[in-house]
């Protein structure tokens, strides 16, 4: 039955001549998921993070003990160690288990992240390429400003003013990562508003909240989506850093970071419990720069006719 | 009779894997070029640039050329190392492109930048290559070659910056040309001097050109015999002066759809393609 | 009244020492329903001239009167937006490329109030010669004379009564361009629109304009009609200059044995 619906599925997405919006709309995320299908690194990184994802979810199934529920009786076993697959920690909680439920709490802190970030930087960058003049000036010393910063001392001194938490890390990584995002929007931005496109939709008489919105945006953001997904490492380490300074999320919840913290103290003779998150980080930042890689292709504006 | 053809080519194809399949950009075309000028004639996606590049064997990858022979000369220029395809682009076999602003070095100055194309080609010091570099810019008709010499490409005008190109890529003595859309980029009133300074100077070397362009009447003037390519095959071979007596439905077409000042009609012929065209054999035009 | 009138227009960029003006004191005008040409070689100012009409560059003085209202700097209202529309040179920058056809028409047809938006779409796309199979295309999915077309159908979508033409068919292949411009042609015939139409092309604006202005380094050196160019009579020593070279490539197009070079 199946076999006999796809390739109907498939014609009307390939259709030459869509007939309706929502067909039209579908072909080209179509067109855009064939590219990246072909991409076989990018599909690993979507793979990864597809199954980070469910991990996720099914966090309290997957589990095989209380992520909080300590035994010091059975503290810093090996890996593999009755039942512990990880092994445990140093108040005998099983690693398994936490990084199950930390990745939670990772994935909570990039999804904020990766919304709020960039959004206030489409915003600075867009307005400020397509207003110029002192708008422009303003914004982008504003700008300068926050970038002359090292990111996580600017981070750190948020979190210290906000106080301590995820919330607040969230905040902090946010208001330090806009400024990079608005760079590169007010770059599209400047050349979008000079082609010939823009000038037409003005010549209808559109005003600058419309074109900025509906005709620059939807030219930025590709560029933007790219840049996230390959940041998406840099504000996973720096979650952990925060986390791993005390600073981010709060004992005794799971997040990656913090368990390194913890495991430093026992990193020669236990390595496991810092070297395990460690591998987590390092597997989740690798499959979002591969996935931003092969993102970068499908966005790639030199997109052939034929 | 002896010497062979500046170039023979039989059967070539220029081929490009895409998602959906394979496009074919060239589909089999023959030809030859001896010491003549050659124009190739057609529409965008005719595939007379794929054919200008695959005799340098520009194309590139994925893109795949094969060709029965592909002779330059006699060599067989689709079996050679690419070094040696290195020293026969530029040293026997030269090409100009359609915008001079794209084709010069931008940090270069001029003169600089025919110095080093001679120095390229032939071991020669650099004083040598600088005298000759400005006898080069003299004959493309730069009055003051010595301040040219000493310009960058975006000090100089369209016209000068192409015959600063032509002068390059005939400094090393080639004795092939091909000229891509050589004036598309230049106004009206400088084409035809850029030209004719192209013209004088592959004809008096004894030169073959192969001359590419969109405009059937440009070439017709400065071109022995046409090749006029559409869909990636030649639809038909002309002599240059003879073109009004062209006989494909094609030719005719695209001579009639251009507006002429000074013969005004109401409406413009349109040409209507005739999906028979596309699958008609290629017409040969080797010699 | 005139469509267009122009006196003494200059547009300069820049401020200060980096001052440079394109256009100097160029007068013309252009009668309702008439068809007006603008030559000149690449730098002459021609297409400046069109864009300052347009709102498109805010540095210039002078007098641009569209249909007897003076326009200032580079604002433009409603009334003018719905009155004079523009048609670029390159289709392959003038149209948004994340945007299909249906919602570039759809959108220009909302901003000018008009609510009947899918059967006014339906009769643009079938007045440029394109059949409701484009509706749902972006432009990376049409050729080049396919996108000029929705060009065309966007321009045309506020009932224009003026079109500014920028080399709308420089950018196409000669047998497109025969289309493109026969289009024009019958559009200007059916709804009685007035062209200005900047061209680099003496057979173009031969074929489309009844009178020309000629345009060198920001001056307009000559005003003549058609047929005075056409009788090769021009007044100016340049327009004689452009007449013959343009002429002088043609000539192969004759038959005629080409002048020993």
């Amino acid at each position: 039955m199946s076999g006999a619906t796809r390739p109907g599925l498939r014609a009307w997405l390939l259709a030459e001549e869509p007939t309706s919006r929502a067909q039209a709309r579908a072909a080209a995320w179509y067109q855009g998921w064939l590219k990246l299908r072909a991409n076989t690194l990018a599909m690993i990184g979507l793979a990864i993070l597809i199954l980070l994802t469910v991990c996720a979810i099914l966090a309290p199934w997957l589990a095989t003990h209380d992520p909080f529920a300590q035994d010091l009786a059975q503290r810093l076993k090996p890996p593999g160690w009755e039942g512990h697959i990880f092994g445990t920690d140093s108040l005998g909680r099983d690693i398994y288990s936490r990084l199950l439920h930390g990745a939670r709490i990772s994935l909570y802190i990039v999804l904020l992240v990766a919304l709020v970030a960039p959004a206030l930087g489409l915003l600075i960058g867009t307005v400020a390429g397509y207003a110029g003049g002192w708008i422009d000036v303003l914004l982008m010393r504003l700008t300068d400003i926050f970038l002359a910063f090292p990111r996580l001392i600017l981070a750190l001194a948020f979190v210290a003013a906000l106080g301590a938490g995820i919330e607040n890390a969230v905040l902090a990584i946010s208001l330090t990562a806009w400024p990079p995002y608005a760079r590169i929007a007010r770059a599209e931005t400047l050349t979008i508003r000079n082609s010939d496109f823009i000038h037409a939709i003005r010549l209808q008489g559109a005003g600058p909240a419309r074109i900025v919105t509906r005709h620059v945006w939807p030219l930025c953001v590709s560029s933007l989506v790219i840049r996230v997904t390959l940041d998406m490492a840099g504000i996973i380490l720096t979650a952990a850093g925060l986390g791993f300074l005390g600073l981010g999320a709060q004992p005794p919840s799971p997040e990656w970071g913090a368990m390194i913290s913890e495991g430093r103290k026992y990193l020669l003779d236990h390595w496991w419990v810092a070297t395990i998150p460690g591998i987590a980080i390092f597997t989740v930042s690798l499959a979002f720069n591969l996935l931003g890689d092969g993102l970068r292709d499908v966005f790639d504006p030199k997109e052939s006719a034929r | 009779m002896s010497e062979p053809h500046l170039l023979d080519v039989e059967n070539l194809w220029v081929r490009f894997p895409t998602r959906t399949g394979v496009f074919e950009a060239v589909r089999g075309i023959s030809f030859s070029l001896g010491r003549e000028r050659l124009g190739i004639v057609g529409e965008s996606g005719s595939g007379k640039s794929m054919t200008g590049r695959a005799v340098l064997r520009l194309i590139r990858r994925p893109g795949t050329i094969s060709a029965d022979r592909m002779l330059m000369k006699g060599e067989d220029i689709l079996r050679v190392s690419e070094r040696r395809m290195r020293a026969l682009r530029g040293g026997r076999a030269a090409m100009i492109m359609q915008d001079p602003k794209f084709s010069l070095n931008p940090v270069m100055t001029v003169g600089e930048q025919i110095a080093e194309a001679l120095r390229a080609h032939a071991p020669i010091g650099r004083k040598a290559a600088r005298m000759r570099a400005l006898e080069m810019l003299d004959e493309v008709a730069i009055r003051d070659p010595e301040r040219v010499y000493d310009l960058y490409p975006h000090e100089i005008s369209g016209g000068m910056g192409q015959r600063a190109m032509i002068a390059m890529m005939l400094a090393p003595g080639p004795e092939i040309l091909i000229a891509d859309e050589p004036t598309s980029a230049l106004d009206v009133s400088v084409r035809l001097q850029v030209l004719q300074i192209m013209d004088k100077l592959v004809s008096g070397r004894g030169m073959g050109l192969i001359f590419i362009s969109h405009d059937l009447n440009l070439v017709a003037r400065f071109c022995d015999r046409i090749l006029i390519m559409y869909a990636g095959r030649i639809v038909e071979v002309c002599e240059g002066g003879k073109l009004h007596e062209a006989r494909h439905p094609y030719t005719i077409g695209l001579l009639n759809s251009a507006p002429d000042l000074l013969r005004p009609r109401p409406r413009l012929a349109v040409l209507e393609r005739d999906p028979a065209w596309r699958e008609a054999p290629s017409v040969s035009a080797l010699l | 009244m005139n469509a267009i009138e122009i006196e003494n227009l200059t547009v300069w960029f820049g401020a200060g020492p980096d001052r440079a003006e394109a256009v100097r004191g160029a007068a013309l005008s252009i009668p309702r329903g008439a068809s007006f040409g603008l030559v000149g070689e690449s730098g002459s100012g021609k297409s400046t001239i069109l864009r300052a009409i347009a709102g498109l560059i805010p540095t210039w003085s002078g007098r641009i009167a569209v249909e007897g209202e003076s326009l200032q700097g580079a604002r433009r209202d409603r009334a003018f937006h719905r009155a004079v529309q523009m048609v670029f040179q390159d289709p392959y920058a003038s149209l948004h490329p994340r945007h299909t056809v249906d919602r570039m028409l759809s959108e220009v047809l909302w901003l000018h109030g008009f609510r009947d938006i899918d059967a006014r779409i339906e009769r643009l796309l079938s007045d440029v010669g394109l059949g409701r199979g484009f509706r749902f295309r972006y432009p990376h999915q049409l050729s080049g004379g396919q996108r000029q077309r929705v060009a065309i159908a966007r321009a045309l979508a506020p009932e224009p009564r003026i079109l500014l033409l920028d080399e709308p068919t420089s950018a196409l292949d000669v047998s497109v361009q025969a289309e493109i411009l026969n289009l024009l042609s019958d559009l200007r015939a059916e709804r009685g629109l007035t062209y200005l139409m900047v061209s680099h092309d003496l057979g173009v604006v031969g074929h489309l304009c009844q009178t020309t202005a000629v345009m060198r380094t920001g001056e307009i050196v000559e005003i003549l009609d058609v047929e005075t160019m056409r009788r090769l009579q021009p007044r100016h020593p340049y327009t004689r200059q452009l007449l013959e070279a343009s002429i002088g490539l043609n000539l192969g197009a004759r038959g005629a044995p080409a002048p020993a070079v």
